[in-house]
């Protein structure tokens, strides 16, 4: 009897328990008629849809866009933050100049520019792209700046000692040093990156995308299949922010530790 | 016409901070410092403060709180700059001259991206010496400090008092002409510090390395001396020099012997002499 209760306080099975929880919620409320289930289908069912949608294949199409659009701003946002950051880093004077605009912007919801970009880029892909590519881009610009102006103050000195050139203090030291916030940024930007493409697929005109999916079955009332997209955006959330810090314990070992 | 001038010449004299020429280095000097000037938010902590620091000696640096004993140092090393005055290794400047520095705190002095042994390699690396010397140059350092642990962990993997070691090799590795050591045994356990200081010893008989160790702890102050620098209170002037000739090698026990009594307690009176004034 002992065993068993360990067995099922495993530690490795307590992740399992919330999500558990929420299935089991999901059934009382239907179970118990608090909500009509035309609002909620039983999660059986959404479940089993969700895995038809994979089995048929309708979900690719649209799964497929919405990770191709938010990778696409991801890595513009990377290529434009990461060097412009660390160029702002390692001159406070320079950072300092722009910081109220970075800020600002930072705290603008991206959301809010949709109409702007749509004046800009008209109702395309690249528009999607790029309002998601410049919400990001702020996140990662941020953090990769302040991780070189945060670079530890004693191991610049110990280069400097070793009359090592400016160039390679850079390289060696503060670049290597603002890599832990840097990949804080990315994994914030990656995100922010999906949160905006799912907004600019429900709003945008658009054919595919999870977005686009989800606001389609609402408007034609096909709930199970809106709350299987949902789930399926939200794992694909899940899975996006997973990889990275798995990449980032791989590449950052020394994060934490130093 | 004559008179008054010898009186002008002896005011202008008095007025302009002194230099190597006003008053020359003794002999066996290798690092000279003249005339340095530095204050903080107007209060001043050095006025033409004057010092020369032996060759292949171990000075230490000692006394009270806040008259700025790491100052002195990081201002000699070039990590902070002086108001006035200056510093010559040899006559040179010390932008051609090699130099080591080993911070008090070595977790943030030592590249936790880079192995150990990379690490004691990286200003060899930098200095652009071929990759079979810098490997040769790692073993003889690795030789001459016994080294037991893995050297290709992660700084982060070793204990505080291997990280201090790997930096202290890191110091020596390119044979600075100057080692300067800020409080190097404050965060260590005595066990290290012990282990440490041998090291250090050793590693100084065999290369005759010029040693400058700034210690707040007053038995690490002399235990490693040739010449223990004491100051006064702000500002801050020489108190004495005070010489401790023990031979070397000295053993841990080094520290009951009469002469080291002898020397620790006069250090000891100076310092407490200057804490009164």
């Amino acid at each position: 009897m002992n065993a068993l209760l360990n067995r099922l306080l495993d530690r490795r099975l307590l992740p399992l328990i919330g999500p558990l929880l929420l299935l089991a919620l999901w059934q009382l409320m239907l179970s118990a008629q608090w909500v009509k289930p035309v609002l909620l289908p039983p999660p059986g069912e959404t479940l089993a849809h969700m895995a038809d949608t994979f089995i048929s294949g309708s979900i690719y199409p649209d799964l497929w866009s919405t990770v191709y659009r938010t990778l696409c701003a991801f890595a513009i946002a990377v290529a434009i933050g990461v060097p412009l950051g660390v160029m702002l880093g390692s001159s406070e004077g320079a950072y300092r100049s722009v910081e109220f605009l970075i800020d600002f912007f930072r705290s603008t919801p991206s959301s809010a520019l949709i109409p702007l970009f749509m004046l800009i880029f008209g109702i395309t892909d690249i528009n999607k792209i790029a309002i998601a590519a410049f919400g990001a881009a702020l996140i990662v610009l941020f953090n990769s700046a302040y991780g070189v102006m945060n670079a530890k103050k004693t191991r610049v000195m110990a280069a400097q000692i070793m009359g090592v050139s400016r160039w390679h203090i850079f390289k060696d030291v503060m670049l290597m040093e603002s890599l832990a916030q840097t990949f804080v940024g990315l994994r914030s930007a990656v995100s922010m990156g999906l949160v905006i493409v799912i907004v600019a697929e429900m709003f945008i005109g658009s054919e595919t995308g999870l977005g686009h999916r989800i606001i389609d079955a609402q408007q034609v009332f096909n709930i199970k299949d809106m709350y299987g997209s949902i789930l399926i955006t939200g794992a694909l959330g899940y899975l996006l922010n997973l990889m990275f810090l798995l990449i980032e314990k791989r590449v950052i070992h020394w994060s934490g530790k130093a | 016409m004559s008179g008054p001038l010898p009186d002008m010449v002896l005011d202008v004299v008095a007025s302009v901070p002194t230099t190597v020429l006003t008053l020359p280095p003794a002999p066996k000097t290798h690092v000279t410092v003249r005339g340095l000037h530095k204050s903080f938010a107007g209060a001043p902590l050095y006025t033409n403060f004057n010092l020369d620091l032996p060759r292949s000696q171990i000075v230490s640096i000692f006394g009270p709180n806040g008259c700025g004993k790491s100052t002195l140092m990081n201002m000699i090393a070039g990590l902070m700059p002086m108001d006035a005055g200056e510093v010559l290794f040899d006559g040179k400047s010390l932008k051609d001259t090699k130099i080591g520095y080993v911070f008090q705190n070595y977790r943030d002095a030592l590249f936790p991206w880079i192995t150990a042994r990379d690490n004691i390699a990286y200003p060899l690396r930098r200095s652009k010496m071929p990759e079979a010397q810098v490997q040769a140059r790692v073993d003889e350092l690795v030789k001459l400090f016994e080294i037991r642990f893995d050297l290709s962990r992660y700084p982060y993997e070793l204990s505080g008092g291997q990280m201090q070691t790997v930096c202290i090799m890191r110091a020596l590795a390119p044979k600075p002409e100057v080692m300067f050591l800020d409080e190097p045994f404050s965060a260590l356990d005595f066990e290290m510090t012990l282990f440490i200081r041998a090291k250090l010893q050793e590693a100084h008989v065999a290369t005759g390395v010029t040693m400058v160790i700034v210690s707040h702890d007053l038995e690490d102050a002399v235990f490693l001396a040739d010449q223990i620098l004491l100051l006064t209170r702000r500002p801050t002037r020489i108190a004495e020099i005070v010489p401790f000739n023990l031979p070397r090698p000295r053993s841990p026990e080094a520290v009951s012997d009469p002469e080291f009594v002898r020397v620790k307690g006069h250090t000891l009176e100076v310092f407490r002499r200057e804490m009164a004034a």
